[in-house]
């Protein structure tokens, strides 16, 4: 069988033209690729984005800019997460928090929050979660209604002490079979507003920058 | 194998009879862990047999002018290649579907039963035998994601084909079922993989034994293989 094996300059000249295809092909695919991944990413970024504004805002034209915010207590993450800030002729209308919810039962869970300037959450979704099957994953709106009881919802109503799930003597629902879930899910959106309330004017100001910024470049 | 066994028979026996999946068990990581809809094992088996065909006959085309020593990492190298290009292509035209998928098209590179068939098959055996024997490994290993999707899927969720707009489109909606049960959820966890997983590999060594009982009882037909 020697003849059928091969030899070394022929198995070299065979694993150069196979590696040099490969990184062609992987290349050629990467281009082909990248831009339309991206475009798919910005296309769930905005439709996910409309989910939790106010539906008076659907339709209108505003400026979505994009900035980072850390704030490993109140935002759930030590690494930075997105914070869009969105402006209707340089008035912000509303911000938008992809923040995060550390203690999911089965992991972090990431949340896209919506509030108003008044401070009112506008919508919330589970954007990112690995809650368990049938108990859990009711915090996904495509499983149950639970996560719409935000919606309105401030740090005037109910008070920060009341901002947890019943079993804490709080006054929002909890998930049947699910508390660790819902009193996560809780206590980072009510850290989202706190986050809000101290900081409104400084992202304010940082989108206005970064707006500017982006506009120059252009 | 005894060495009498046609090579039709051989190279389409990974089909059913020596399934990667079910009579090998190999690959069941991807096959339990991706299998909680029919569409996600549609989807993982529709990448895997694309994978596997092409990879098998691009070292069967190339396997004289190897070293027996340079077969497995060149053949890694080729998968590697190949299951990068599928996973960016999915990721830019099924986005949703291929999020399903999490990490598992990748891994189809490490697949130890399809590494296998593009690694020693296709290094020994002609282009035409490898690429029948990869069609037969890929559809079976297709076959084995969809039945236990199917499986799961009917009994944990009550449905069939759901998500099927994510591969087809909007114009496939039509294809999903809504069955008029609520469905068993442990069947959608992992404990239901395993058991879905042993229903099937039951019902394969059952059809397997009365075949062996078969030729047994009619030895001048083709006996090739005793189970």
């Amino acid at each position: 069988m020697a003849s059928a094996e091969g030899n070394w300059a022929l198995t070299a000249v065979a694993v150069t033209a196979i590696v040099a295809a490969a990184a062609y092909g992987v290349e050629t695919t990467y281009e082909w690729s990248h831009g339309r991944i991206a475009a798919n990413e910005r296309a769930r970024v905005v439709t996910r984005l409309n989910s939790v504004l106010d539906p008076g805002l659907r339709g209108r034209d505003l400026t979505t800019t994009r900035i980072a915010a850390a704030d490993r207590d109140l935002l759930g993450s030590a690494d930075p997460v997105d914070v869009f800030v969105l402006t209707d002729a340089g008035t912000p209308v509303a911000t938008v928090f992809a923040t995060v919810a550390p203690h999911g039962y089965n992991a972090a869970i990431g949340l896209l929050v919506g509030v108003s300037p008044e401070g009112v959450v506008t919508g919330a979704r589970a954007v990112r979660h690995r809650e368990t099957h049938g108990l859990g994953d009711a915090i996904d709106v495509a499983k149950s209604g639970w996560i719409l009881q935000f919606d309105g919802k401030s740090l005037r109503s109910p008070a920060p002490p009341l901002w947890a799930v019943d079993q804490d003597d709080g006054e929002l629902d909890a998930i049947a079979g699910a508390t660790v879930t819902s009193r996560a899910v809780v206590s980072a959106i009510k850290n989202t507003l706190l986050y809000f309330e101290q900081h409104h004017d400084a992202l304010y100001a940082r989108a206005a920058v970064a707006a500017e910024a982006e506009r120059s470049d252009q | 194998m005894s060495s009498v066994t046609n090579p039709l028979t051989e190279a389409t026996a990974p089909l059913w009879r020596n399934n990667v999946a079910l009579a090998q068990l190999l690959g069941l990581c991807p096959l339990l862990a991706v299998t909680t809809s029919l569409v996600n094992g549609l989807a993982l088996g529709i990448a895997s047999a694309g994978v596997v065909v092409v990879g098998s006959t691009l070292m069967s085309l190339l396997r004289r002018f190897l070293m027996p020593a340079a077969r497995l990492p060149l053949a890694l190298l080729i998968l590697a290649a190949l299951v990068t290009c599928v996973d960016l292509f999915l990721e830019a035209v099924f986005y949703d579907l291929h999020e399903g998928l999490w990490i598992f098209v990748p891994l189809i590179a490490v697949n130890s039963g399809l590494v296998a068939h593009t690694s020693n098959v296709a290094a020994r055996r002609s282009v035409g035998f490898t690429l029948l024997s990869a069609l037969a490994t890929g559809f079976g290993f297709l076959f084995a994601l969809m039945a236990l999707g199917a499986l799961r899927e009917i009994l944990g969720r009550g449905t069939l084909f759901a998500g099927i707009e994510l591969l087809g489109g909007e114009g496939s909606r039509w294809i999903a079922l809504d069955l008029p049960f609520d469905g068993m959820l442990v069947a959608v966890l992992p404990p239901g993989a395993f058991f879905g997983i042993a229903a099937l590999l039951a019902v394969r060594n059952r059809l397997a034994a009365a075949r062996t009982r078969a030729s047994a009882a009619a030895p001048d037909t083709t006996a090739e293989r005793a189970q």
